[in-house]
């Protein structure tokens, strides 16, 4: 039966990991995504999933047990933050040229030093070249859906890529908050079994994974990983649509807020986006056209449909999470070449905030707001909340 | 025994699209590829020396020690040797003597 708990971001999608079953979860504890394999090792442990549960010494193991896992036709999940994700990073490339549909549970967290356990999008940013798709949840119950979501997103056969499924540190892997869950069976049903592509335990028609490509074909490896990419946005919104058929919610690429008419639009990720979506409702109120724009898809990027929504609009500020020292940061960078490549030389003010899980308040969304209805645009950046 | 190169899978890709997905190679294709090409110095094997104690075919990175049917000694195989020294080393009898490639000029050992 289907079920409405209250549960946090975390759990929630522990409780999806325990409904999809997956043949291999490989994993190694870090704050603030500890939770979720603590949370799955008692399904493990309780007899709830048919599971291996693997426990290694690093991260940097962990996921390169998930990778060899993949490539033996298995379907794994795993979840990281932070320094942990810092320390897969030499594997994360391997897994998506590997085609790995890996889905793995990334709980945002600022990159240390110095260090600290709260929310920014240093760690997850870090890996935006990686090949990976990048999923952004606004709640737990996005983080629960898009768990689900993301297995058969990864594992189509036009994709076949591994995705993260991105959530705010703390802000929603550990506030509890209502979630509606499917009942197993329709999971289970819905994700189905892995079709794996030249599986290593295939030994009928043996494959060597990891082998040498020197300058004759390294580059067509990667043309072709550029191709699963683009079929990601060609694909994304047919998966999501057969997963609002047994869930009624739908998630598109782009969650627009009251974006169709708006002269002033905020561009956004993750939690933060309900805090700019009640200050649009009160600008709204008093007659200002403020919209929220939240990318819930950062790779691929849906730069087109990005252009579109911002084209038409008075003036546009981007919130990033994450920095880029000595360059643009990353959300920004996005949009500005995005609007470049649509010929829309739209006002746009780059923002950072929320470094360090500093926090984020109406106050400031509603100061951004005024500023672009004031045509207060520089361009350089700002900073939201610092002390200056 | 040694599968040929131009079979379907192995053919030089002309198009990024023909390229195998995650680059994989297809099965057993390394019997095919020439590792003896990267050799300087050769085995040279003393039949009358070897015992056959199979430490050198124990030993061997590439496969290369070649046995009869009844599991004996019978050569070395110079299409994968690569001429590291493992089995003149490990040879009790000194049955295998390592020489440099300069000294067989008319044979490479390539088929």
């Amino acid at each position: 039966m289907p079920r409405r708990e209250i549960i946090s971001g975390n759990w929630a999608f522990a409780e999806a990991m325990r409904q999809i079953n997956p043949d291999v979860v490989a994993a190694y504890p870090i704050t603030p995504s500890t939770d979720i394999p603590m949370k799955f090792a008692e399904f493990v442990a309780n007899g709830k999933v048919d599971t291996n549960f693997v426990t290694v010494e690093s991260e940097h193991s962990a996921i390169t047990a998930c990778v060899t896992a993949a490539a033996a036709g298995a379907r794994v999940m795993t979840a990281s933050s932070a320094n942990g994700v810092a320390l897969m990073h030499e594997i994360f490339p391997i897994a998506a040229f590997f085609r790995n549909p890996i889905v793995f549970g990334l709980v945002n967290r600022s990159l240390g030093a110095p260090i600290n356990i709260h929310c920014d999008h240093s760690d997850s940013m870090g890996e935006r070249d990686a090949g990976w798709v990048h999923l952004y949840c606004e709640d737990a119950q996005e983080a629960y859906d898009s768990a689900i979501l993301a297995v058969r997103l990864a594992e189509h056969k036009d994709i076949l890529s591994p995705v993260f499924v991105c959530q705010d540190g703390f802000i929603t892997s550990h506030s509890f908050e209502a979630v509606s869950m499917l009942d197993d069976k329709t999971v289970k049903s819905f994700v189905g079994e892995r079709d794996a592509d030249l599986p290593l335990l295939d030994v009928d028609n043996p494959v060597t994974y990891g082998s040498f490509a020197m300058s004759e074909y390294y580059f067509e490896i990667k043309r072709q990983q550029v191709e699963a990419h683009r079929n990601v946005l060609k694909h994304y919104d047919s998966v999501a649509r057969e997963y609002e058929s047994i869930s009624g919610r739908f998630y598109p690429k782009l969650d627009k807020y009251r974006t169709d008419d708006a002269d002033f639009i905020v561009v956004v990720m993750s939690s933060a986006s309900g805090v700019v979506k009640d200050v649009v409702d009160e600008l709204r109120e008093k007659g200002v056209k403020a919209g929220c724009l939240r990318i819930r898809m950062f790779r691929p990027f849906p730069a087109a449909e990005v252009a579109e929504v911002l084209g038409k609009a008075k003036a546009v500020a981007v919130l990033d999470r994450a920095l880029s020292i000595g360059g643009t940061a990353p959300l920004s960078a996005e949009v500005k070449s995005a609007l470049y490549d649509a010929g829309a030389h739209v006002p746009l003010q780059s923002c950072v905030y929320g470094l360090g899980g500093r926090d984020f308040f109406p106050q400031h969304a509603m100061e951004i707001f005024a500023d672009l209805q004031k045509g207060n645009i520089r361009a350089e950046e700002r900073y939201i909340g610092l002390l200056e | 025994m040694k599968k040929e190169m131009n079979s379907a899978e192995m053919a030089r890709p002309k198009k990024w699209q023909d390229v195998p997905m995650a680059g994989v190679a297809f099965g057993a294709s390394a019997e095919a590829v020439e590792t003896g090409q990267w050799r300087s110095i050769r085995p040279v094997w003393d039949s009358e020396k070897c015992i056959s104690c199979l430490l050198c075919w124990n030993q061997c990175p590439d496969r290369a020690i070649l046995t009869d049917e009844n599991g004996k000694v019978s050569g070395i195989d110079l299409f994968f040797c690569k001429g590291c020294g493992i089995c003149a080393h490990v040879c009790p009898k000194d049955a295998i003597e390592m020489k440099p490639e300069a000294d067989f000029p008319s044979d490479s050992g390539s088929r």
